[in-house]
């Protein structure tokens, strides 16, 4: 049974006891344990359910590479899911519950999946949904659905902050094992600046349980020095708890740094996004032990060698009283010579190569262990926990075994560096025969802006094995990062002695002619549930790239992302399709290393701050007077002013009526402002507009269409001449910014020659308008210091002067077919000129007014709104706008394209007005169906709508669509079918519903 | 949050003015030296916030003034660019200003929670303007003096900004890099 | 997440800063071209496996357009320059060849 020993246990502090929650169970750690090592102290082996047999498992791995070991952490504000125990750090107070079983993790109804496996191989989904297709719905997905997922996810909003933080940086130094530290110490005393992260809290990696020795003193003290030697480095900053994510291009790194994951009542943000830019980055991130594959590699109590090792010496717990080791390497001997002077039992270590001649298999015969060559494990067995290790000729097919009594099977089948930072940005990967493994190639380094490497391995991460050769390639790193950074860097290599290692043996199965029955129960991915079988069925069933392995069988798809069964998974491939290893390939790494969470991600973007929302300078009190807002173009603009207990159909109604009848007054401000100037700003006016803005004369206004180069409408908006190089140009709501960027595009990339300059003063003012047959009246009232008169400021003319005693440019222009001023004032007197106008037209019963109101005014008078009648498919000519498209000018931006053979088609869409035979509203964006199918079957159509709504001034719903040569149609009747195929029967006439003529706005 | 890693203080109104000209051929020099004001050199600020001059690219300045003096400073310019390619124009009332005061360290902690420009002190001295992006909106700031920058954006957001640089200045946010 | 420094103000650009504008050197196509010619000049682009002359605003920062050369592959940035130019400067090509002596301009 696993246990906590009664000494040892280097990062554990026994003086002080942590109370934790398991299964609603309250157990007892001690601080510096994590949830996994707490839960082997008492004996708590079983900690979760695989996914597709929810077969019970316990924890394999002490890192994070753990497949198996993943708990839902805390509740209802700060629930997280699928939480490794192996890296959670133990807390007074953390609650966690195993995840993936019902009713219990003891007694669990799913692994009747188990029984069924023969029945659930690889490809299972895709061959079993294939079919009925009526079985989807109500059958297949529902138990998709029910089984997909391991952990469940937070119902509850996350309760804590998160953020995010930029550096830039000359070196990044990924990892702080001893190859880290001497990376970071290199480019450090060269004069780098360097940042060094590690994702574990403390320092030094696995050289102290190893029991390496460097510079002549024990690692554990080496790393202490050269800590506090960083430390004391001004050029150096040191993180722990802080993970390398993923490494982009450029240089660009993503780091996820936990704050308070551990201490969950401290101040401050839970976690922390980093995002650095570094010039070199050095990934030091250790290499992730192999686990073997035998038939019950998946009981409970089977671990890896150097997971076992670990909670011993880090936390004084052993996984077992009696252990057996399983190797095809050198390095499992740790483990056993571990257990051993840990006064436990090792009944006997089982080295799959003929031969153990390595000085550390040495060790362990002279402390008295039983070693036995050319052997491997036939299988396990026990009751949800190992008790029997049958052991077999490796080179057999597991018939005659040695059955051996353990409780704990310790397994190593080699080590793989951690190559994924390396590859995330394009390092490319060498198989390296003699250790077994993948590593990265320093003759394909990832490449930076400058051409030059940017990312360097260091350590084991290289695929250096032993101590002193991890030192000095690490060196190297840190050498040649600092290097190419212009800094000189001198040798500074701690030294280990010389290990004399015997070779890894490449042994992908155990026994090595296993029949399919031991095949078939020899997990490869443990989180997935995918065994040697399913690889070598993908691959008689024709899966030859191991991409297409991968998704076929789920390897390594889990949230482990295959840490543990990748290269396991690829060496069956690799045997089942007669291609060496190389050949193969791996799959691609991806970011993230571990997940990151979606709060740390998300960063301070959240609550208020999720989006920025653009207020006008009268938006408080829009707020304070019951405005309905929607968005547009980033703003949010008053979409009507209900009054308490008024729908909001019936303010919107009330406010038309009250425009049409005395006078509204509409918070105008977001509309783009730009000026133009320079004395070729009218050339340049006339290359954008479709119609012609250099014959305009000062002092007028003239509205115009902007079309992109393939034609289409884009934009249109109301210009004013304020003198003679000087254009101001009003732009929609949502297109200032654009059309802005559009203006600096053409002028700096294509007519860079003009004298022309384009400011964006669209926030500088607040726009007002005051609209509606008593507006003059208002204005009096408010006292202007120019003519208002029908000939002083006619229709379509400005002017400037003062309002009220503020500075204004009154515009009389019109969106509504009413007498209209859009008076522009600087932003800061916005809000006291909308009082100074309220309060002067209370005696005419003035109407605040929302878009809503504006839109069907400006329908009601057929005019078109960008983003309603257009959607990027529509150029002027099918909006019966030619009479504001210029022929005279030669050229102007989408003339040409407006002459291609599809934009003169005779049978264009154009725009009508609609109106219901039965008064009804038309459902908006509904389509006119026509006689006939299309060839793939679908009904014709000839026409949609763009605008619809019900006018209060008619009394009746009115519409604007997109009609099949529609002008030539007027008095037909369509059918536009509901979404309930009923028919909605609606007759084609002209877009202006009231006052063609034009005689309400020009008084 | 009681105790805030800096202050953040609404340095609005300020006046500003958006020059665009040529400024390499000595009229745009002795334009403002006429007012007393000097061209900095490329992303450098001259003067102070209330009679300067910001860097905006190679072609714009951003003269500020104190808030009632911009549309004199608009006078100004024009008439002596008269006959000139250019344009200034008053743009105090587009943008929102806050000052930011603390340990220097802070203050650039605070910002480069929010912005991807590089922080370091050797990087963005006392005086030297860096235009770049603060979460998600255009923003520009410079130092003034040891843990004392200003900062400017547009009007319209000028709450967000705020409320932005509130909740990365809370209390128990401190990273303590630089 | 590329780094592009603008060759107007300076700044080394984190790509979050910049804006794209896809391929650099377009000629405009206008009334008087052919439907060939115009179709070119809207529709068809380069997208080549190496060096690749391409537009980039620095939206977030002094509002240039500024072409780069970049290798669509490696990453690797031969140079930034200002967009007022018709072709590659002869600077940008020289740092082009002197890392890639078999890079054929393609026009």
């Amino acid at each position: 049974m696993s246990h906590r020993l009664q000494a040892g246990g280097r990062l554990i502090d026994r003086s002080k006891p942590v109370r934790f929650a398991f299964n609603g169970k309250t157990f007892q750690g001690f601080q510096g344990d994590t949830l996994a090592s707490a839960l082997l102290g008492v004996d708590q082996m079983l900690m979760g359910r695989s996914f597709k047999y929810h077969r019970p498992r316990g924890v394999v791995a002490s890192g994070a590479e753990e497949p198996n070991a993943l708990m839902g952490l805390g509740r209802d504000h700060s629930y997280e899911p699928n939480a490794r125990a192996t890296t959670t750090e133990l807390f007074d107070g953390l609650e966690a519950e195993t995840q993936n079983h019902w009713p219990s993790l003891e007694f669990d109804i799913g692994a009747i999946n188990a029984k069924l496996s023969r029945f659930l191989p690889a490809g299972f989904y895709y061959k079993m949904f294939l079919w009925p297709r009526s079985f989807w719905k109500h059958v297949y997905e529902p138990f998709i659905r029910e089984s997909a997922g391991l952990g469940r996810p937070p119902k509850r909003r996350d309760r804590d902050t998160y953020e995010h933080f930029n550096v830039t940086t000359d070196v990044l130094v990924v990892g702080g094992g001893i190859a880290g530290l001497t990376a970071a110490m290199t480019a450090g005393e060269a004069g780098a600046e360097v940042l060094l992260v590690e994702q574990n809290a403390h320092w030094g990696g696995r050289a102290p349980v190893d029991g390496a020795e460097i510079d002549g003193m024990p690692a554990e003290d080496w790393i202490a020095q050269i800590v506090a030697a960083l430390q004391a480095m001004p050029n150096v900053r040191m993180r722990n708890r802080c993970m390398g994510a993923g490494v982009y291009d450029h240089g660009y790194t993503l780091l996820s740094e936990r704050l308070s994951d551990h201490a969950p009542d401290a101040p401050g943000p839970r976690q922390r996004l980093w995002k650095v830019r570094a010039g070199q980055i050095v990934t030091a991130t250790g290499a992730i032990e192999r686990p073997l594959s035998f038939a019950g590699n998946d009981l409970p109590g089977v671990m890896l060698a150097s997971a076992v090792r670990d909670y011993v010496v880090n936390f004084g717990v052993a996984p077992g009283a009696k252990t057996v080791v399983v190797t095809n390497n050198d390095d499992a001997y740790r483990t056993a010579l571990t257990l051993k002077a840990a006064g436990l039992e090792v009944p006997a270590v089982l080295d799959a190569r003929e031969q153990a001649t390595g000085p550390l298999a040495e060790a362990a015969r002279a402390a008295g262990i039983r070693v036995i060559t050319g052997r491997g494990v036939a299988g396990v067995t026990g009751k949800g926990r190992v008790q029997v290790v049958e052991a077999c000729r490796q080179q057999s097919d597991g018939g005659a075994v040695e059955a051996i009594e353990a409780d704990c099977l310790a397994m190593s089948g080699g080590w793989s560096p951690v190559v994924h930072l390396w590859s995330h940005a394009g390092g490319k990967l060498t198989w390296d025969e003699a250790d077994a493994h993948f590593r990265p190639d320093p003759d394909r380094a990832p490449k930076g802006a400058s051409g030059d490497n940017f990312v360097r391995s260091a350590g084991t991460a290289s695929g250096f094995l032993t101590t002193n050769d991890t030192l000095f390639n690490a060196n190297s790193a840190g050498r040649a990062a600092a290097m190419s950074l212009g800094h000189k860097a001198r040798n500074l290599a701690p030294e280990a002695a010389g290990e004399k290692r015997q070779p890894t043996a490449q042994i992908w199965l155990m026994p090595e002619h296993a029949p399919y029955a031991k095949r078939a129960i020899s997990w490869l991915d443990f989180q997935n549930d995918v065994k040697v079988s399913d690889v070598e069925l993908a691959a008689r069933e024709g899966y030859e790239s191991v991409e297409h392995t991968k998704r076929y069988t789920t390897l390594g798809m889990a949230t482990d992302q295959g840490k543990l069964s990748n290269i396991n998974g690829l060496a069956v491939l690799s045997k089942e399709l007669s291609v060496p290893i190389p050949e193969v390939g791996t799959t691609t790494f991806r970011p993230p290393y571990t997940p990151v969470r979606m709060g740390a991600i998300a960063g301070e973007a959240k609550g208020v701050l999720f989006q920025p929302i653009r207020k006008t300078p009268m938006h408080d009190w829009h707020e304070a007077n019951g405005a309905q807002f929607e968005p547009v173009g980033g703003w949010r603009r008053p979409y009507a002013f209900p009054k308490p207990g008024e729908s909001v159909e019936d303010a919107v109604a009330r406010e038309v009526n009250a425009t049409r009848g005395n006078v509204g007054l509409l918070d105008a401000s977001t509309l783009g402002k730009l000026i133009v100037k320079g004395p070729d700003a009218g050339r340049f006016l006339d290359m954008l507009y479709t119609n012609m803005m250099s014959t305009l004369k000062p002092g007028k206004c003239r509205y115009g269409l902007m079309c992109s180069e393939n034609g289409f409408l884009i934009d249109d908006g109301v210009v004013a001449r304020l003198d003679d190089d000087t254009w101001l140009c009003h732009t929609t709501s949502g297109g200032a910014d654009s059309i802005h960027a559009a203006m600096e595009e053409w002028l700096q990339t294509e007519w860079w020659d003009w004298k022309v300059y384009v400011a964006n003063v669209t926030e500088q003012f607040a726009q007002i308008g005051v609209v509606g047959p008593k507006a003059r009246e208002v204005l009096d009232a408010v006292g202007a210091s120019f003519d208002l008169s029908k000939d002083g400021l006619p229709f379509m003319g400005w002017s400037d002067g003062t309002l009220g005693g503020l500075p204004v440019r009154a515009f009389r222009i019109s969106f509504s077919g009413e007498l209209s001023y859009e008076i522009a004032v600087p932003a800061s007197h916005g809000q006291a000129l909308w009082d100074k106008l309220l309060e002067a037209g209370e005696a005419h019963g003035i109407t605040p007014y929302g878009t809503e109101a504006l839109h069907i005014m400006r329908a009601e008078k057929g005019f078109i709104m960008i983003g309603d009648e257009t959607d990027g498919t529509v150029i002027p000519q099918d909006l019966g706008l030619d009479w504001a498209i210029s022929k005279k000018k030669d050229d102007y931006l989408g003339k040409r394209a407006q002459m291609r053979t599809h934009m003169t088609d005779p049978l264009r869409w154009k725009l009508v007005g609609l109106e219901t035979l039965d008064g009804s509203v038309l459902p908006d964006g509904s389509y006119a169906v026509a006689d006939g199918d299309t060839p793939n079957g679908q009904r014709k159509t000839q026409g949609r709508v763009t605008s619809s709504y019900h006018s209060p001034t008619l009394g009746r719903g009115i519409a604007m669509g997109l009609v099949e040569r529609g002008p030539d149609r007027i008095g037909e009747v369509l059918n536009f079918p509901a979404l309930d195929g009923s028919p909605v029967e609606a007759r084609i006439v002209t877009p202006v519903f009231i006052d063609p003529d034009g005689e309400k706005q020009n008084v | 949050m009681s105790d805030p890693l800096i202050r953040i203080e609404d340095a609005s109104p300020m006046g500003m003015v958006t020059l665009r000209a040529e400024l390499n051929d000595g009229k745009a020099a002795s334009a403002l030296a006429f007012s007393g004001l000097e061209i900095p050199a490329p992303h450098q600020v001259t003067g102070t916030p209330e009679k300067g001059v910001l860097w905006m690219s190679p072609d714009e300045l951003m003269i500020m003034t104190l808030p009632d003096a911009s549309d004199a400073m608009v006078a100004t310019l024009n008439e002596a660019f008269e006959g000139t390619h250019s344009l200034a124009v008053n743009v105090s009332d587009a943008r929102s200003a806050f000052r930011l005061k603390g340990r220097d360290a802070l203050v650039r902690e605070v910002l480069a929670k929010l912005t991807p420009a590089d922080m370091r002190p050797a990087s963005l001295p006392v005086g030297r303007l860096r235009r770049t992006r603060l979460a998600q909106v255009p923003a520009a700031f410079w130092f003034t003096g040891d843990g004392e920058a200003m900062l400017i954006c547009f009007r319209s957001v000028g709450g967000y900004v705020f409320d932005l640089l509130s909740k990365v200045a809370e209390e128990g946010t401190e990273v303590g890099y630089f | 997440m590329l780094i592009l420094t603008c060759p107007y103000c300076g700044v080394a650009c984190d790509e979050t800063e910049l804006h794209p504008g896809g391929e650099a050197h377009l000629k405009r196509f206008g009334p008087d071209a052919s439907d060939e010619d115009f179709e070119g000049y809207l529709f068809q682009r380069k997208n080549p496996r190496g060096v690749h002359f391409e537009r980039w605003r620095h939206a977030y920062g002094c509002g240039k357009w500024f072409h780069a050369a970049r290798h669509t592959v490696t990453l690797e940035v031969f140079g930034t320059y200002p967009a007022q130019v018709f072709e590659p400067p002869e600077k940008i090509r020289a740092a082009i060849l002197a890392k890639l002596p078999d890079w054929e301009t393609g026009a």
